[in-house]
């Protein structure tokens, strides 16, 4: 209650729809606190529990977290499979009656290549999408095995491959001499920009508003890179298991500060 | 019955005062982060001179080596200034920046491709001329305005370049493996994607840094093939640019180590 009073102050201004993480710091977290590596992952979690129920509040409507690149996976194979036992757990535990999934309505998408993902793991992943299809109050996006430039690949491959089903369906019906061939297609401009765009990962939801990277760093490591054209980058210091609700609201009062330029620029493009 | 009237009365006006009272509290809130801003501003200022100064010696010497490619994104608006253009141009040629990268969104500065070029060739000839270039190097020493000669590689990008490019390398790869007589379509993979955009023009390397000059710190839609691990540095807007800001981000670009995801 005191907190839906807190950030009622906030709503006077735009509040963003879609706000994306980069989940950095964890491991340092744990260096600096002595304790394990798998404390920290666990931290992280809780964190992240923290930042869906602030921004459910606030009246986010999607929330992206980059939990686990394909870059991580040269990582040492105890920690990968530390942290695939780790998600495991969680999207378990996340599909309980009393879990904080059905408490606000979440509605969990997993976006990335999840071919790469243990088969449990990717089970429990399509699961837990399942579930709680019909969640509508917020949208959780939770990337894992993903990057920007594998997730362009496989929608240049989807488009790729829808164009030419739709031509063979199309000769299929054809007369002969009606026939579609190589020679009447206008090659450079079968596959357009909104194709690759409705075939890219995170091509159901809006762009993100803000992407928050925490531990400083001003990279985005093949995050989003596609759909962050307009989007507001904030670089915090902190580590990400003490990411607090101020990190957030100084996010969301620089977005409502700089909200006309923002959206300029959007109408534009 | 009346009484009952009288507290929802009571109750509403107790909130349109609570709502106003809040919205104050908001805007206030939001005149203390502009006044903050503005105190940071200043404090940059004074950062940025204390820099150029030459006081601050760690800033003196700037491992160059690190930053292979760098690229700058303007908003489009501010692009305009092509004498603001050039004054960073040359700051970063003095530095000692050899390839380096022009991008907003709108293709000004693509349009104002000869300008720059020929602006940046007149200023390098009055330096090694040793004639008056008024203040436009007077940041850097005697010794760094010998760099400005050196021969820079600029590229001139825009939002074009960027995801209309991908559709483009699409279609070549439709081309090349869909619209032929094998049965197998292959996996694209990312080596593939990378050919695909270098054989239609639109390749290109990835910038070690992204110094972006606006209001926003956001890259516009730069290319995203190549931005995969770009720093990305919001320098304010390139009206208030500073030489000492510039060196100060390309110096903190030297010191930052990346483990690529491992």
């Amino acid at each position: 209650m005191v907190l839906k009073l807190q950030l009622q102050l906030f709503k006077f201004g735009p509040i963003p729809n879609h706000i994306a993480f980069i989940l950095d710091g964890n491991r340092r977290y744990a260096k600096q606190r002595n304790i394990t590596e798998g404390t920290g992952y666990r931290a992280g979690f809780f964190a992240v529990m923290s930042m869906l129920k602030y921004c459910y509040e606030l009246g986010v409507k999607y929330i992206t977290i980059y939990a686990l690149s394909i870059d991580n996976f040269r990582r040492r194979p105890e920690e990968i499979q530390y942290l695939m036992d780790l998600m495991l757990e969680k999207v378990e535990g996340l599909l309980k009656q009393e879990s904080v999934v059905n408490e606000y309505g979440v509605r969990i998408h997993f976006v990335g290549n999840l071919k790469l993902l243990d088969e449990p793991v990717r089970v429990a992943a399509e699961k837990a999408m399942q579930a709680t299809a019909n969640n509508t109050k917020i949208n959780l996006l939770i990337c894992v095995a993903y990057t920007s430039t594998d997730e362009l690949v496989h929608a240049v491959q989807a488009s790729c491959q829808e164009k030419w089903n739709e031509i063979q369906e199309v000769n299929a019906n054809q007369s002969q001499n009606a026939e579609i061939t190589e020679e009447k297609l206008e090659l450079d401009h079968i596959i357009k920009l909104v194709d690759i765009e409705r075939h890219t990962y995170m091509g159901l939801t809006p762009d993100p508003d803000i992407l928050i990277r925490t531990s400083g760093a001003t990279r985005l490591s093949n995050f989003l890179l596609w759909q962050t054209t307009n989007c507001l980058l904030y670089s915090p210091k902190v580590l990400f298991p003490e990411i607090g609700l101020r990190h957030l609201v100084w996010a969301v009062l620089n977005f409502q500060r700089l909200y006309p330029h923002l959206e300029k620029e959007k109408k534009q493009f | 019955m009346d009484l009952g009237n009288e507290v929802q009365k009571i109750l509403s006006w107790t909130s349109v005062c609570g709502n106003l009272g809040l919205h104050l509290v908001w805007q206030i809130l939001h005149l203390i982060i502009n006044v903050w801003y503005s105190v940071l501003g200043i404090a940059r200022m004074v950062d940025s001179t204390l820099i150029s100064s030459g006081l601050l010696k760690s800033y003196n010497a700037v491992n160059i080596s690190k930053v292979r490619y760098l690229a700058v994104v303007i908003e489009s608006e501010e692009a305009r200034q092509t004498s603001k253009v050039l004054e960073l141009l040359c700051w970063l040629a003095s530095i000692g920046i050899k390839s380096i990268g022009l991008y907003d969104r709108e293709g000004v500065l693509k349009k104002s491709q000869e300008v720059i070029i020929e602006g940046l060739n007149k200023y390098q000839k009055a330096t090694v001329e040793g004639s008056d270039h008024g203040t436009l190097l007077e940041h850097v020493s005697f010794a760094d305005t010998l760099l400005c000669h050196k021969h820079v590689d600029l590229e001139f990008v825009s939002f074009a370049d960027s995801k209309p490019a991908v559709a483009k390398a699409a279609n070549l790869l439709f081309a090349k493996h869909y619209v032929c007589t094998k049965p197998e379509k292959p996996t694209f993979t990312e080596s593939d994607m990378s050919e695909a955009l270098q054989a239609v023009g639109y390749g290109g390397p990835e910038p070690d840094l992204l110094l972006v000059y606006g209001p926003v710190r956001c890259h516009m839609g730069f290319p995203a093939w190549r931005i995969r691990y770009t720093e990305i540095v919001h320098m304010g807007p390139l009206k208030s640019m500073k030489f000492g800001s510039l060196l100060k981000a390309i110096h903190k670009f030297t010191k930052v180590h990346q483990n690529y995801g491992q």
